[in-house]
């Protein structure tokens, strides 16, 4: 406690592009921000309280008023639905005293909070009490959790007994699993030489290197799947003094969790591959953007970088290359999903609000700080390391014709072995079914709630590819017994709770949809209804600023394009000219019954 | 550099990069827009201006013009959507347009009453949002706030520069706070500019009212659309 702002201020150069780290010492320190130390910070800054708050108040994790001791963030997801999250939240509850969204408890130790998926999708139900992560939750667990916390143990000493140290991939495996189910061609098969890699790469001319990402077809894997090599080409060629390399690791999507699984078992595959970016480009900054659900991962990830610096393969005159300085940078996000999309990441690296720019300019011509900036995903940088290993042939070789090599998949749902999978794109629908073990699956969510629900019926044999199915590692399983309207439901709110609010068409839109659904649910809509969501759904799509409202009501139209049946089997006949969600019996039901009250009082 | 592209049909020239929506005006074709502010950077805020460009939807404010591009502005299905989306705004907010003092000078009335429309798709939502009252000249009634970050990043305390308007919270929560010590020192004329700037009545100047009578108002007097196409009143 009593850190106070000129500390803060001092610990990160007075520089506003960290007031996300200054907020999340501050965080640390206080328990919440309180306010004369952000009047503090914003006074060191030469800028206004409000100004920080602006900041502040966009992430889900920095709060202005103080909460409980302990702040749980309990995930709420689909694939934790199916596993118990609503026994794991009442007992919370119960154990606590406080109520989710709710002030602490009398005692003032715990805070209950919703938070959308933590990137854990295998392991759930799963929950962070600070910064510190438990998973495959039960409501006996969970007692005990709170016992130890009531007795006086800090989250960590629960969570860590034997007091493994935090940069130790000993202390990572404790918390979470990693459950890597397939070993190679490009990811989890052998411990790489970096050294020799980079020194190999460093023989060839940048344009060379480009050469080779552009030869292998590489396409990014964070979703767009824009081509990697055209990009390095298009920021190689962009004008500015300094040029930056971005890792996205924000992972938001909820069902992914690939990222988080390279970073702990191939941190210096990721890491490799942005060192090759940065000599590709002529970058000499790079930052890798972690989202904050990850935070356990930070310590290790400093000493992997750490040992790659006293390995000379990060700093100063790289390998002894004069020219060629390149450093990474850990940036801790604050709790957003669209973060994760690269402008916003960007405004986010820069201290501000992840509201996403306007585009153009793309980031390859104006991104970090107005420089050209190269920002990929964390599996795409690994996927590079091992291009440069092998050569572009043996990865062309892989795939299909629009999509080379191979993709990680993250599986979680109804199946009896969820984890990380490695698959040739192509791979068809069914084949990844009977690989992972799905137990009567009806359907599957394919990258997330901004990708598509299909039927395991109808699209089996499809593939995934960029050219079919796309996919950006999500692959979530439902089985036969499962509501997809529900599930459906729980998607668009995800979308509700997480848009910036910046534009229209999303902020008002995606509501709208919402309630829409809602009305279904209810049983008080007819097909009319269903027409017109489909038209707001275009809209959405269309005007939207950003991908995230460009794929918000994917949940909706996907469904309805697959399952009609959810939604007719709720219509309600519509009454004459009224509309179907009036129901002119139930509006005079109360008829009667006030009348005799009526008639009882007066007489 | 001097290029043509299409607008519905026809052929314009224009210079390489001039926004699409100064465009299409410049050449007698009127798209609605509301976060647009001639001469300032683009906001791309509130998406009104939506129009068709080779085929794909795009908020014709944030486009540069560039040679050959075919712009759809005028089909029914492009006037639905920025419909709906002034629909969106109408049903997001409170508006008492009879009841309130930008009533007649207000863009979003102006676009509106354009579009004749009488009443949204949507249900009303009647939010409760709170008023700032507290600096001395100038208040912020919140209800009509359609959020398209004029404010924010065009008004500047003129001694410091610092930001007078800013954001809080995300998502349907978000909302302009006001920083009630800069407010105080804004001097008279720039209270009247942040009021004027604001295109709806959601920034208004404290013990000024009904200064212009109704019916004598700047969109009564010489429609938007009008003025958005430059043309005078003979
Ligand atoms: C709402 C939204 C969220 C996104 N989240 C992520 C993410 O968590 N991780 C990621 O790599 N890309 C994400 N993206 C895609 C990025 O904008 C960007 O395309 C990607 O990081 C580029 O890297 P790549 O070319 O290697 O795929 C997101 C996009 C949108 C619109
Ligand atoms: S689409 Fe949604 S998330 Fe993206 S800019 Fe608009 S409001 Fe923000
Ligand atoms: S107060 Fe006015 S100018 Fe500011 S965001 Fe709201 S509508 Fe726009």
């Amino acid at each position: 406690m009593g850190l106070d702002a000129d500390a803060v201020l001092t610990r990160h150069g007075r520089d506003r592009t960290r007031l996300l780290d200054m907020l999340w010492d501050i965080q640390r320190a206080w328990g919440h921000l309180p306010e004369d130390v952000v009047a503090g910070i914003a006074e060191g800054l030469g800028t206004t309280a409000n100004d920080i708050r602006e900041t502040a108040s966009f992430y889900h994790f920095f709060h202005t008023t103080p909460g409980g001791r302990y702040r749980i963030y309990l995930a709420d997801t689909v694939v934790a639905r199916m596993r118990g999250y609503d026994e794991v939240r009442a007992r919370l509850e119960q154990e606590t005293g406080a109520t989710f969204g709710g002030p602490p408890d009398p005692t003032g130790s715990f805070s209950l909070l919703d938070t959308p998926c933590v990137g854990l999708s295998d392991q759930e139900p799963a929950m962070l009490v600070d910064s510190v992560v438990f998973t495959r939750l039960r409501p006996g667990k969970v007692a005990d959790i709170i016992a130890q916390l009531r007795a006086g143990a800090t989250p960590e000493e629960v969570a860590n007994p034997a007091g493994l140290p935090h940069d130790d991939v000993a202390y990572v495996d404790h918390l979470v699993e990693t459950n890597v189910r397939t070993k190679g061609p490009v990811f989890f098969r052998y411990p790489t030489d970096y050294r020799s890699l980079i020194r190999d790469c460093l023989v060839l001319t940048p344009e060379q290197i480009n050469e080779r990402i552009s030869e292998s077809g590489l396409r990014g894997r964070g979703g767009a799947g824009f081509s990697t090599g055209l990009k390095w080409q298009l920021c190689r060629s962009a004008r500015g003094e300094r040029k930056h390399v971005i890792c996205n690791a924000d992972e938001g999507e909820p069902g992914t969790f690939k990222d988080r699984v390279l970073l702990t078992r191939s941190p210096k595959q990721v890491f490799a591959g942005m060192v090759i970016a940065a000599y590709a480009i002529g970058a000499s900054n790079g930052i890798v953007y972690l989202r904050a659900e990850y935070s356990y991962l930070i310590d290790y990830l400093q000493r992997q970088l750490d040992e790659m610096r006293a390995d000379g393969l990060l700093g100063p005159a790289m390998m002894g290359r004069k020219g060629f300085d390149f450093d990474i940078r850990l940036q801790v996000g604050g709790g957003s999903y669209v973060c994760g999309e690269e402008s916003a990441l960007i405004e986010s690296c820069e201290g501000h609000r992840g509201t996403p720019r306007l585009k153009p300019p793309f980031p390859a011509q104006r991104g970090f700080l107005g420089e050209p900036t190269c920002i990929d995903n964390v599996e795409s940088f690994a996927t590079i390391a091992r291009i440069l290993e092998e050569g572009p042939e043996w990865f062309r070789a892989m795939g299909t014709a629009d999509s080379a090599g191979t993709r990680l998949l993250s599986v979680a749902g109804d199946c009896s072995r969820p984890g990380i999978y490695e698959v040739e794109w192509g791979t068809t629908l069914s084949a990844v079914l009977e690989l992972v073990g799905a137990q009567d699956p009806m359907a599957v969510q394919v990258a997330g709630p901004s990708g598509e629900c299909v039927s395991v019926a109808a699209d089996g044999a499809r593939q995934i590819a960029f050219e079919d199915l796309a996919c950006n590692g999500a692959f979530t399983v439902y089985g036969a017994q499962r509501d997809l309207l529900g599930i459906v439901r729980e998607h668009l709110k995800f979308f509700v709770d997480e848009s910036c609010g910046i534009c229209v068409p999303c902020r008002v839109g995606n509501t709208e949809l919402l309630r829409g659904v809602d009305r279904v649910m209810a049983g008080h809509a007819a097909h009319a209804d269903l027409d017109e969501m489909v038209r707001w759904s275009q809209i959405i799509r269309g005007a939207s600023r950003c991908g995230l409202g460009a794929t918000s009501p994917k949940p909706f139209l996907s469904t309805l394009q697959r399952f009609p049946d959810i939604y007719r089997s709720r219509f309600r006949t519509p009454h004459g000219v009224m509309l179907a969600s009036y129901d002119l019996d139930e509006a005079l039901a109360g008829y009667d019954a006030a009348m005799r009250e009526l008639e009882e009082d007066v007489s | 550099m001097t290029i043509q592209l299409t607008i519905d049909g026809e052929v314009v020239t224009t210079t390489e990069g001039t926004p699409l929506v100064e465009v299409a005006a410049a050449n007698g074709t009127y798209v609605p827009t509301l976060c647009h502010h001639p001469g300032s950077p683009c906001l791309g805020t509130c998406r009104v201006c939506a129009v068709r460009v080779n085929g794909a939807i795009a908020a014709s404010c944030s486009l540069g013009a560039r040679d050959g591009m075919v712009v759809e502005v005028n089909t029914p299905e492009l006037r639905d959507l920025r419909r709906t989306i002034v629909e969106m705004l109408f049903v997001e907010g409170v508006h008492n347009c009879p009841s309130c003092e930008k009533s007649g000078r207000c863009q979003l009335q102006a676009v509106a009453l354009d579009m004749r429309l009488e009443g949204a798709r949507f249900p009303y939502r009647y939010p409760d949002r709170e008023a700032e009252h507290d600096a001395a000249r100038i208040w912020l009634e919140r209800d009509r706030c359609i959020f398209c970050q004029r404010c924010v990043e065009f008004v500047r305390d003129r001694e410091t520069g610092k930001k007078i308007f800013s954001i809080s919270r995300r998502g349907e929560r978000a909302r302009i706070e006001l920083d009630v010590e800069l407010a105080d020192a804004m001097p008279p004329e720039q209270v009247a500019e942040a009021v004027d700037l604001c295109p709806v009545g959601a920034i208004l100047a404290k013990g000024v009212g009904y200064d212009v009578p109704i019916g004598q108002r700047r969109y009564e007097a010489w429609s938007l659309r009008n003025r958005v196409l430059g043309r005078r009143p003979s």
